[in-house]
């Protein structure tokens, strides 16, 4: 296992390279213009020299390089002289956004909190309801358990967000009052209260994509369960006296994982990709709505690192979840 | 698993009877086809009966509430004409669910079932051959880290004209859609049906099965399909949503249909700036979408359980 | 429109009043947002609404309009012009004299050099300054001394105030941006998001495309303001939201631009937490009409001025399309108070808004079949004319908006009703306004019959707007489809008629000649208006102050803003 790992770590170099020529291409390609947001009344001629301004005019392919060196070598000095105190970096161009003028990578660092916090947090929560949700239902089948959770995560998931966010602010905010319908980023938690404002603040977002999140979990769980508690192996655990217990949440479970690993492997790049309507709905402005905004605004080197980056968390949590599945199930084998 | 399908075949009676008179049994799967067979036939031939355009301005007529807003609000505009009210534009909600309906049903089922055949393809042989597995997972990883909206864009400009050539503007557009959401979602069934795969060979039955020198088409189709079909059920009902409500946000970023053709998810996203003073423009799309899923869920319950010759058997 | 400008005026006075007790950040917390984020407080590199009205809190220009179009001093004492001297005699030049005292927010003076100093910023040719249009014909800029600043033109310039007039072109500190010259300008980010100004605020934190705060500027001109010690200025979201918060929970103090149907702001102002204000600028939204043919089959050529669209280029239909349109129905679905009736692409200032279209205002459907009746267009089976086998069939193209929808939506209606069949198509607003070469979609390309989109002029001049519908100002692929004239519009006279305006100094005669541009451009019906928008902020009832300015920035006077108690 460790092998393979190891193998497999090392052809995600190349893999990641070849995303990136891909993803930057496509960005060339895509219709769309930086200059779209600037007012009308900005004459054609000045809007093509802050295009040249911004280095536009440059032959694609020296483009690419120069994402390629600010990307995997000044960033990263960057980072090593802002953690060490050295000066490696200096001097040196870093990936710098078309929109603000200022480096990519501190923008994504400012926004990481906020995105964890609100989406990060709803990812774990609707994984802690969708897991035990999904044995309960699986386990008592069409009982009346199986059948409101099946109700209500169905609504759940085919309601889109950008209703369900307005509906709980028009409810919540504008008519009970309860909670802010706007998200504050400058928040700081230091005391009970203000842990209590975050809280709040918190709970609308959180909870819309939560509920998504763990319909979505929570299907899969019930029926992979379902699959495995008619199986041979279950009936001879059972004959053999094991506690009932024992044979669901271990013997069933454990077989069960697979296909649940593998949607909470693909969701946990999407928690960083963020939500991008849920975090415009309740103006959260994390990564979703950096990347949104950056798409909309043709900010090609904000929109490469940023895809970059999810690319990067995409290879390797479907890493980990191929070395799980040989955890889970040990006749599972990549050599 | 095999040997119980080797035995109904031996039988005179199709197997498909015993699949029939097992889902027949499963209610939700019964209610919820009905509620299918009822909203496919209302979309498709409500348009014959209700014969207005939903296109059609009657900007005298804007802002009607649905005739039941009489049980409490005796004082509501409303009209017979508009049995379910009209729009800030005076279009009829009723033609416009139903033409919507059309739309968004179409668009769901094609994207789709396109996604669904393309994931348990490539998550198959993945899964089975170890050879292609490699090359055909770092294929999906590309896939899922492509950003979706400028590839949509891509798309749309690259082929929009020659499809609305070749197949008019409506068609065109909807080819580019189906196209657009199956292949931008097709990623996430693979990687489940390769990993249930993955485990599924090593069990004993398979290795029996390879051992008598079954075919990897036989194979496939007889052993390992059957197994991972709950999971795929799984990913097709939260597919046909997903595809709905997808279809939405493209046409509100300009690459769906044009603007006054309605879909549902359009209906909805259209109406959330006024829920508050016209409830019903966000219920009634949002219960045909939901409910549609709902009934395809149940539907997939059905079959999983008729399908699952253990259970068949009980 | 009038009563609320009364009302707003009546608060002015009031504030005026009460402010002369008031003392510097008594007010506690002030709260705004925009639904699209700021990303720079350097409008100098942005030019984009939301950045220049967020520098427009820190940094200050020399002049402003105020409310009413009129330039107003800011940093001086006086507007220079020729009858007090301060611009030459021969139009060349023009000299500005900074007010005594001013303090940069770092407690240093302000100084002409500064003045120069900002105006070389935008000038050096690397820089990609977004505001170098109005630096143009500028020759050189000069140091009288400490305070005065003369700013020389190419040749005469009747209106000299391009350059530190409104909040897009504000006085930089030179001190602060010295090293920001030219290429090194995207390396200074600290200058760029926290600009050293002498408005009422300053910057404490600025998180691109998400919140600034700020706080009071000790070394404010007015020892008693701002009233406010600190502000919260949100980005993000949509303007739904934006509206909802002030004016239904009351969580923000002002909300901007809310491009939102009547009924829905109607609805939002039933919260009772705040109120909408609306101000109108020189905004007009209008259909552009594709003079040239934009079939696909032509390849290179199409829309361009080789082939003339083989229907449109009939003026007769082109009227027709403009007498179909009810645009009192336009504005009553789209814009409610946020809109009036025009029939001019010049709608403001009063003085150069032409009298002589008025025949537009009343919708008639009747002359309008009558008319292509008489031009030989003749109805078919399914109630579409043609001729000459050309079918009466437009493509039209517009961004994505949901009030652009609806009017889509009425007007192929009422074209429908003229036997025209219309198909409708959306764009996503980053690529239809885009200039990317390389995209079918562009507004520039126009690969379509018509377009509509809104459009207005900076100031209260119109002689550079007026100039875009020149026969040289036409995208074409010679010109990577850079241009602004859309609609392919030509015609020598025109061309003529501008090149005097340009070299027309009374104002009275310019704006004669406007009118008469204006009028040939309507006449022709290349570009057929349909709504004077306005802008349509929201600020919350205990938000005093408040003065929407629509010809400079709406955050011009956040220093005179206060709580009302």
């Amino acid at each position: 296992m460790l092998n393979f790992t190891i193998r497999r770590l090392l052809i995600s170099v190349p893999t990641l390279v070849f995303i990136s020529l891909v993803i930057f291409l496509l960005l060339q390609l895509a219709p769309g213009d930086p200059m779209a947001q600037v007012p009308l009344t900005v004459p054609p001629e000045v809007k093509q020299k802050m295009r040249e301004a911004l280095g536009l005019g440059q032959p694609i392919h020296i483009q690419y390089w120069k994402w390629l060196v600010q990307f995997f070598w000044v960033e990263p000095l960057h980072l090593f002289d802002y953690m060490f105190n050295t000066v490696y970096s200096e001097g040196m161009q870093r990936v710098i956004s078309w929109q603000t003028r200022s480096p990519v990578m501190d923008i994504v660092a400012q926004r990481i909190p906020q995105t964890l916090w609100v989406v990060g947090m709803s990812y774990v929560l609707g994984i802690m309801i969708a897991l035990p949700l999904g044995i309960i239902s699986a386990y008592k089948q069409y009982s009346i358990f199986d059948q409101v959770g099946t109700f209500i995560s169905m609504v759940g998931f085919s309601v889109p967000t950008f209703f369900t966010g307005v509906l709980l602010i028009v409810v919540f905010s504008v008519q009970l009052q309860w909670f802010p319908s706007i998200y504050d980023t400058t928040h700081k938690v230091t005391d009970f209260s203000s842990l209590m404002f975050q809280i709040k603040q918190m709970i609308m977002p959180v909870s819309v994509l939560a509920l998504y999140n763990a319909a979505q979990i929570g299907r899969f769980m019930r029926a992979s369960m379902l699959d495995n508690l008619n199986q041979d192996y279950v009936r001879t655990a059972r004959a053999k006296g094991l506690p009932e217990k024992v044979v669901v949440l271990v013997h069933v479970l454990r077989n069960s994982m697979i296909p649940v690993i593998t949607v909470i492997a693909l969701g946990v790049p999407q928690v960083f990709g963020g939500a991008i309507i849920t975090e415009q709905v309740f103006k959260v402005n994390g990564l979703g709505q950096l990347l949104i905004t950056a798409i909309q605004a043709n900010d090609l080197p904000m929109v490469q690192t940023l895809t970059f980056i999810f690319a990067i968390l995409i290879v390797l949590f479907n890493l980990i979840a191929d070395v799980l599945y040989g955890v889970l199930d040990p006749r599972i084998r990549y050599d | 698993m095999t040997d119980t399908t080797v035995q109904t075949k031996a039988l005179s009676r199709n197997q498909w009877w015993d699949v029939w008179d097992q889902f027949k049994t499963h209610k939700g799967a019964v209610v919820g086809g009905g509620f299918l067979l009822f909203i496919t036939l209302a979309v498709l031939f409500g348009p014959y009966l209700w014969t207005l355009d939903p296109q059609r301005l009657d900007i005298r007529a804007k802002d009607m509430r649905p005739i039941y807003t009489l049980l409490w609000d005796s004082g509501a505009k409303v009209s017979w004409g508009h049995p379910f009210g009209t729009d800030n534009l005076g279009r009829d909600t009723m033609a416009k669910l139903m033409a919507g309906g059309q739309v968004s049903m179409a668009v769901g089922w094609v994207a789709m079932l396109l996604s669904i055949v393309m994931g348990t393809a490539i998550g198959v042989v993945a899964g089975y051959f170890k050879r292609f597995d490699g090359l055909l997972m770092r294929f999906t990883d590309l896939f899922l880290a492509l950003p979706l909206l400028p590839l949509l864009l891509v798309i749309m400009m690259l082929f929009r004209d020659s499809l609305r050539k070749s197949f008019g503007p409506e068609m065109g557009i909807f080819i580019l859609i189906v196209i657009g959401i199956g292949i931008t979602s097709w990623m996430q069934t693979a990687r489940i049906v390769r990993g249930d795969v993955l485990a599924l060979k090593e069990r004993d039955f398979i290795l029996a099965a390879r051992s008598i020198g079954t075919s990897p088409r036989h194979m496939i189709s007889r052993h390992l399909l059957p197994n991972v079909m709950s999971p795929i059920m799984v990913s097709a009902t939260l597919g046909l949503a997903n595809a709905i409500i997808t279809e939405s946000a493209l046409s509100f970023l300009g690459l769906g249909f044009p603007s006054d053709f309605p879909t549902w998810g359009k209906l909805l996203f259209d109406a959330t700036d006024r829920m508050e003073l016209y409830p019903e423009r966000v219920i009634w799309p949002g219960i045909c979408i939901s409910f549609t899923v709902l009934s395809v869920n149940y539907i997939g319950d059905g079959l999983r359980d008729a399908l699952d010759p253990r259970i068949r058997g009980r | 429109m009038t009563l609320m400008k009364r009302a707003i005026g009546s608060a002015l006075a009031l504030s005026m009043a009460t402010m002369a007790t008031a003392e510097r950040g008594s007010d506690g917390d002030v709260k705004i947002i925009y639904w699209q984020a700021p990303s720079t407080m350097n409008p100098y590199l942005s030019g984009g609404t939301k950045d220049v009205d967020a520098s427009a809190l820190v940094i200050e220009p020399l002049g402003r309009y105020d409310e009413n179009g009129a330039i107003v001093p800011w940093l001086v004492d006086e507007i220079p012009t020729v009858a007090n001297g301060g611009v030459s005699a021969d139009l060349t030049s023009i000299t500005w004299k900074l007010k005594s005292g001013l303090k940069w927010s770092d407690g240093s003076a302000v100084t002409s050099n500064d003045v120069k100093f900002s105006a070389d910023y935008c000038m050096s040719p690397d820089g990609g300054c977004a505001q170098l249009s109005r630096f143009g014909g500028v020759s050189s800029v000069d140091i009288i001394d400490d305070l005065t600043v003369k700013i020389t033109f190419e040749k005469p310039t009747p209106f000299p105030y391009g350059p530190f007039v409104g909040a897009e072109t504000p006085v930089l500190q030179a001190a602060q941006f010295a090293n920001c010259m030219g290429a090194a300008a995207p390396t200074c980010t600290d200058a760029n998001f926290n600009p050293v100004g002498t408005g009422g605020f300053v910057v404490t934190e600025f998180r691109p495309n998400d919140v600034i705060t700020l706080k009071a500027n000790e070394q404010y001109r007015d020892p008693a303001k701002p009233a406010f010690a600190t502000m919260t200025f949100k980005g993000g979201g949509d303007a739904a939201g934006a509206g909802r918060a002030v004016m239904e929970t009351g969580e923000f103090d002002y909300a901007w631009n809310l491009q939102l149907a009547p009924d829905v702001i109607a609805k939002m102002q039933e919260g009772g937490k705040g109120v909408p204000i609306a101000g109108f600028s020189t905004l007009v939204e209008r259909l552009m009409i594709n003079l040239t043919d934009p079939s696909s089959e032509l390849g290179n050529e199409r829309s361009t001025r080789k082939h003339p669209h083989p229907f449109l280029s009939n003026i007769n239909v082109r009227k027709a399309l403009s007498m179909a349109i009810d645009r009192e129905l336009l504005r009553e679905i789209g814009y409610g108070p946020a809109g009036k009736l025009t029939c001019n692409v010049v709608p403001a200032p009063a003085a150069y808004a032409s009298p002589n279209n008025g025949s537009c205002l009343t919708q008639d459907i009747a002359g309008a079949n009558a008319l292509l009746d008489k031009a030989g267009f003749a109805k078919g089976s399914d109630g579409v004319r043609s001729k000459d086998g050309v079918r009466l069939s437009i493509l039209y193209q517009t961004s994505t908006n949901a009030v652009r929808q609806d009017f889509q939506a009425l007007i192929k209606q009422w074209w429908s009703e003229i036997g025209i069949e219309t198909e409708l198509r959306n764009i996503d607003a980053s690529v239809f306004f885009g200039g990317d070469a390389g995209s079918p979609d562009t507004f520039q390309k126009l690969f379509a019959d018509l377009e509509m989109y809104a459009n207005n002029f900076s100031g209260t001049d119109p002689q550079s707007y007026l100039g875009r519908w020149r026969c040289d100002n036409i995208p074409s692929p010679d010109t990577q489809w850079q241009g602004e004239n859309m609609p392919r519009f030509c015609d020598p006279a025109y061309d003529a008629l501008h090149d005097k305006l340009q070299g027309t100094g009374d104002l009275e005669e310019r704006a004669k000649i406007s009118i008469a541009l204006n009028d040939m451009l309507m006449q022709a019906y290349a570009i057929i208006p349909l709504v004077h928008r306005g802008r349509l902020s929201a600020h919350a009832n205990s938000l005093g102050g408040v003065n929407l300015n629509v010809w400079d920035s709406e955050m011009w006077n956040t220093a005179d803003w206060y709580r009302i108690k």
